[in-house]
């Protein structure tokens, strides 16, 4: 009863989300400009950990698994005020833009070791061996009978990692990086539509989300195609 | 303005630890009652129980967590007129988000269960719920402890989240700290060294009971 009297105190106004319009616009480009520039670094990244992680050197696969390690038993936030508050104490100076892309790509990096030297393990010796014995260079051999086969294996779970990396995305806006979620602040704090506001960025993540996952399927066909001929 | 020590600033960061703990516990505790139900809903073959909670399960996985608390924060208090603390707030928010985690963690473990499994105890004459109670959930349980127990890690990680609508704990008081002693990469290391102690255990508890689970 009392609830239903509140409500009826309050009418929504969507008129706020039209008339800004091009600002949000502005920041689903300023969030995939982020989120894409972060997943090419932090892929990089993650097959390098995933080399270092599987590599005969024990220096190697104990500096990938400390670094895996400590970028997933903490919190995005922490290490985002790390890199943009701490770092500059010891010389390391960046704008708010770059902290906020080095930490994504640093984090998606740290899962993606995992999730691709997952499928690098499960590439089987004799495969290896196979691409051997056709002669194919140490290069073409790590290419295309090592890492494709397993990138194509551990497909789903980077795309997740993916989605993952664009909800986290949203967290820079706390160090006022400009993206999506700081958009919606910047309006909030204008126009006092708070209700409006958020609901609208939460159903434009949504739409991202959506259009991430069916972006992936249509890759999935075009260039890992071939997963269905693996067993 | 009094100077901080290298003491105070661990006491004051292992203080606020409380805070991350208790709401990572309210979270895990209240997400699990509400996850289950949730799993009931999705697993069930009536379509006015299964959409919703698909529709839940899909906008809470779909949305930033950040979100969820502006929305729960900010649009409750002004569509509702209901002023929240921010312990409530932080408290529902993380409720819910872990919620529709464990749902769908749990209905994939439920999922996984062969179907003979289902027609054998039908043809035993078992209820849906007896089904469930006696076949079912005891074996779709084992599959999930060790996805459970690496989701609690990012429950855990969640709550820092909680500081930004101003909820005091383990990150908030970090910040406050950095603010005042200009020592933002001392303190940061060290919340981040605290956080690596309540995650760490746990994401290597989560590996080993999988490894355990998948040779027996």
């Amino acid at each position: 009863m009392g609830l239903s009297v509140c409500l009826m105190e309050y009418t929504p106004q969507f008129s706020v989300v039209w008339n800004n319009a091009g600002f949000f616009f502005q920041g689903v480009l300023l969030t995939l400009q982020i989120v894409i520039t972060a997943i090419a670094f932090g892929l990089m990244l993650g097959v390098l950990g995933a080399v270092g992680r599987t590599s005969n050197n024990r220096l190697f696969r104990v500096v990938a698994g400390a670094y895996v390690e400590v970028f997933r038993n903490t919190p995005f936030l922490i290490q985002l005020f790390f890199f943009f508050f701490g770092l500059p104490s010891i010389g390391l100076t960046m704008s708010s833009g770059q902290a906020a892309i080095l930490a994504l790509a640093i984090n998606f990096g740290a899962y993606s070791t995992e999730i691709i030297r997952a499928g690098v393990e499960g590439i089987s010796k004799g495969q290896i061996e196979a691409g051997m014995s056709l002669g194919f260079k140490k290069l073409q051999i790590f290419r295309h009978v090592i890492l494709m086969p397993a990138l194509g294996a551990v497909y789903p779970a980077l795309v997740s990692q993916v989605v993952i990396a664009v909800l986290f995305s949203s967290v820079v806006s706390q160090i006022s990086a400009e993206e999506l979620t700081f958009v919606g602040n910047y309006l909030q704090s204008r126009t006092f539509r708070s209700f409006e506001i958020y609901l609208t960025i939460s159903l434009i993540y949504v739409a991202i989300v959506w259009f991430i996952k069916a972006i992936a399927y249509l890759i999935q066909r075009k260039f890992f195609a071939f997963t269905q001929y693996i067993q | 303005m009094q100077d901080f020590t290298l003491s105070q600033i661990i006491t004051n960061l292992l203080l606020a630890t409380r805070w991350t703990i208790a709401l990572s516990a309210i979270a895990f505790i209240g997400g699990g009652i509400v996850g289950f139900i949730v799993m009931l809903m999705r697993i069930s073959s009536n379509r006015l129980l299964r959409w919703p909670s698909m529709l839940y399960i899909e906008l809470f996985e779909a949305t930033p967590l950040i979100m969820q608390l502006f929305l729960v924060f900010f649009g409750i208090s002004v569509v509702f007129g209901i002023n929240l603390t921010t312990w409530t707030a932080a408290a529902i928010s993380l409720t819910t988000y872990t919620s529709a985690f464990l749902a769908d963690i749990w209905r994939g473990a439920v999922e996984a269960i062969p179907i003979g499994q289902w027609e054998a105890s039908k043809a035993l004459g078992f209820s849906y719920f007896r089904q469930l109670q006696k076949v079912i959930l005891p074996q779709a349980v084992r599959a999930s402890i060790p996805p459970t127990v690496g989701f609690a890690v990012q429950v855990i990680k969640g709550t820092s989240l909680a500081s930004v609508i101003g909820f005091i704990e383990l990150t908030r008081s970090a910040s406050s700290i950095s603010n005042v002693t200009f020592q933002p990469f001392l303190v940061y290391s060290m919340a981040a060294a605290i956080y690596f102690c309540l995650c760490f255990p746990l994401s290597l508890w989560s590996r080993r009971l999988e490894s355990q689970f998948s040779y027996q």
